[in-house]
């Protein structure tokens, strides 16, 4: 038994556990030595490989990236910290026109085995550039696997398959289950096997059963769908709460089970609103489970604004539990109790 | 750069302290000859259908077509450097470096035709051109190449195989970021990379004047340590000097180089492109010094090859050539279904 706190640890001993037996795996990025790459997710792997294998970069993404790429085309398999998603624009380029599209684009020839870990979320006060989510812009582009763990087993064994696909996989890190000191923590202590393992890409996790109501989340808003369902049951309701784990590949076939049972979903994100996550898996569901729904499906999901820096600002637009608990109360028709 | 035509006692000894002889200069004219003729017979295949209204859509090649016809030797000499586990990463324009690198013709036009058999079965097109057993890719995103090649090289020191990678480039793609990027970790981290910068003077229709600070982009290079030439890119003898130097030292373990060739492409920057910012007078000064036919005539000067000999070489690229192209227009078109595969791995 082995208690783990946060997804930053595990996802660094998925890579340290990695490089172990790959030669060729080599970290790129900035402040991956002495900071662990800022949230811990490369932590100690200087120490173990030295700085042959785990490089600091100059603060130059696109130019990483890039290296990324060629690297990966000439039998490296590069893990690239990007050190807060929200810094895609400086090499988004690299990302969507070369790492996924070049193993397509030349007919199957070469592969681009890259994974980038990349820390997001806000809650804590980073405001506009600095509390992004935007994997609706990554799962959008053909060629990228996307993972969003929501806890440290799942975190070690999602980098754990990342680190041997073939693919770009990009990992989400939420900050506020990384577990880093600084950051406020939403996760709980975990056992996580010290062993290598594996998690597999396509598989949602069912993290509460229920047959009133479906609630969809990832990352930190599986925790607060949790907590959001523990709340209605309270009231009597019987809220599904289902981890999507990786939104490439997507899990459809659980998420139509779970719609079908219930009749009624929730969709928790706290990426932007409109024209991303919840609108593919609203479309994903309607297409398996139409039928069967009883209501419109619904969302609680980052509002069509930049990340407001002040506290009350923030607070209303990060999907909280009450709010998910006032719209799946919504949903299933149960007004909301006084207090 | 410039340097006035040598003296047929100077000619031989420029030619030695580059490291050519009479064979390898012969190589290069054939090779130099293969790209003019193949870039012309996808022009022409090109213009197919096009020419009463031009529209990329009809015809046996659609899409944007980047010829290099003028900037041969500058690809023939630098890669006249390189072994096949060498890498290349080459740009929108990118024939005349695939042909230099060994890629096969054939494969290379049926890519440009469309067809299954080509190098990506159909799904790069003319500027997204890759070869695994050559070790050449490229990517049709000006400034690109930088970085990627920075990567192999990256990759061929830490796997300790003496192996070089090359970054080609026109002058415009060094004004991008990536380019100062590059310099610098290539400098930091001492990597077996040579850029190669092909200043044909206009980024698409913008001249230098219009975009660049200097006239030049070596300087900048200094500035980071990393050694620099200036060559004439019309000259293969004088690319080849500075492409031999700066490919031994990257392979010998002494860091990246740059090797920026002032060189002229004589069709525009696309075909189909509309012109209007150089004047005939100025393609017709540049087509003067056309690297094929003044590589022809020092071989004449130094009675290395006659008339004969030349015409034969030209007739055997030409032959290869033609034979590329009639493989493309008879390979079959890719099925629809292959559309959807090969996203992923």
């Amino acid at each position: 038994m082995r208690m783990l706190r946060g997804i930053a640890p595990a996802i660094s001993e998925a890579i340290d556990q990695e490089m172990a037996e790959s030669p060729n795996t080599v970290v790129l990025g900035e402040d991956v030595t002495y900071w662990g790459a800022v949230f811990g997710f490369t932590a100690g792997l200087q120490e173990k490989y030295g700085r042959d294998r785990v490089i600091d970069t100059p603060i130059a993404e696109q130019t990483f990236m890039g290296l990324a790429v060629g690297a990966a085309a000439t039998g490296m398999r590069p893990v690239v910290s990007l050190m807060f998603v929200d810094f895609l624009g400086t090499c988004f380029d690299q990302i969507y026109n070369h790492l996924a599209k070049n193993h397509y684009m030349s007919g199957g020839q070469y592969r681009m085995p890259v994974t980038v870990v990349t820390a997001v979320g806000g809650g804590y006060g980073d405001a506009g550039q600095h509390s992004e989510l935007l994997y609706g812009l990554f799962a959008h582009v053909p060629g990228i696997k996307v993972v969003v763990p929501s806890t440290a087993y799942d975190a070690k064994g999602l980098t754990a398959t990342a680190l041997a696909d073939p693919n770009p996989v990009v990992v989400f890190g939420h900050k506020l289950l990384t577990g880093h000191p600084g950051m406020p923590f939403e996760g709980e202590e975990e056992d996580v096997p010290t062993d290598p393992y594996s998690v597999p890409f396509g598989l949602a996790a069912i993290r509460r059963a229920g047959i009133d109501v479906t609630i969809v989340a990832t990352a930190l808003m599986v925790r607060r769908s949790l907590e959001a369902a523990a709340r209605l049951a309270d009231d009597g309701i019987s809220a599904e709460v289902i981890d999507v784990r990786t939104l490439v590949p997507l899990d459809s076939a659980t998420l139509v089970a779970s719609a079908r049972k219930t009749g009624r979903v929730l969709l928790v994100d706290e990426d932007y609103a409109s024209f991303g996550t919840t609108g593919e898996l609203a479309f994903r569901i309607q297409a398996g489970a139409f039928d069967r729904l009883t209501a419109p499906i619904r969302r609680v999901a980052v509002p069509d604004v930049p990340m407001p820096y002040s506290e009350p600002l923030e607070r209303a637009v990060i999907p909280s539990v009450a709010q998910i608990v006032d719209e799946a109360r919504a949903l299933t028709g149960v007004p909301a109790t006084a207090g | 750069m410039w340097r006035p035509e040598p003296s047929d006692t100077d000619l031989p000894f420029r030619i030695a302290e580059a490291g050519l002889d009479r064979d390898a200069l012969l190589d290069a004219y054939r090779r130099m000859c293969l790209i003019r003729v193949f870039e012309e017979a996808i022009r022409d295949r090109y213009w197919t259908g096009k020419t009463d209204e031009f529209n990329m859509a009809v015809g046996p090649i659609r899409g944007e077509i980047h010829l290099a016809v003028g900037q041969e030797a500058v690809a023939v000499a630098v890669c006249a450097q390189l072994t096949d586990d060498d890498a290349v990463v080459s740009t929108h324009r990118a024939h005349h470096h695939a042909i230099a690198k060994g890629v096969d013709p054939a494969r290379l036009a049926a890519e440009i035709f469309g067809k299954v058999t080509g190098l990506c079965r159909g799904k790069g097109g003319e500027m997204h051109l890759f070869s695994r057993n050559k070790r050449f890719f490229n990517s049709g995103i000006v400034g690109a190449s930088y970085p990627q090649a920075a990567g192999a090289a990256f990759s061929f020191l830490y796997q300790e195989d003496r192996n070089v990678a090359v970054a080609f480039s026109g002058e415009g793609a060094a004004n991008h970021g990536t380019f100062a990027e590059t310099l610098n970790i290539a400098a930091l981290w001492q990597l077996p990379l040579v850029i190669v910068i092909e200043d044909n003077l206009y980024a698409d229709s913008t001249p230098k004047w219009a975009a660049q600070a200097t006239n030049h982009h070596y300087q900048r290079a200094q500035s980071h340590n990393i050694p620099a030439y200036l060559v004439d890119g019309m000259d293969i003898v004088d690319v080849h000097e500075a492409a031999r130097d700066a490919v031994n030292r990257a392979r010998d373990g002494y860091g990246p180089t740059v090797v920026e060739a002032v060189c002229y492409r004589f069709r525009g920057h696309f075909e189909g492109d509309p012109g209007g910012y150089r004047t005939r007078e100025e393609v017709e000064l540049w087509e003067r010094l056309d690297p094929i036919s003044r590589l022809a005539r020092r071989l004449q000067r130094l009675e290395w090859a006659d008339d004969e000999t030349l015409t034969e070489l030209r007739r055997s690229a030409a032959a290869e050539a033609v034979e590329a192209i009639r493989f493309a227009e008879q390979s079959p078109l890719p099925n629809p279904v292959e559309a959807l595969t090969g996203v992923f791995a």
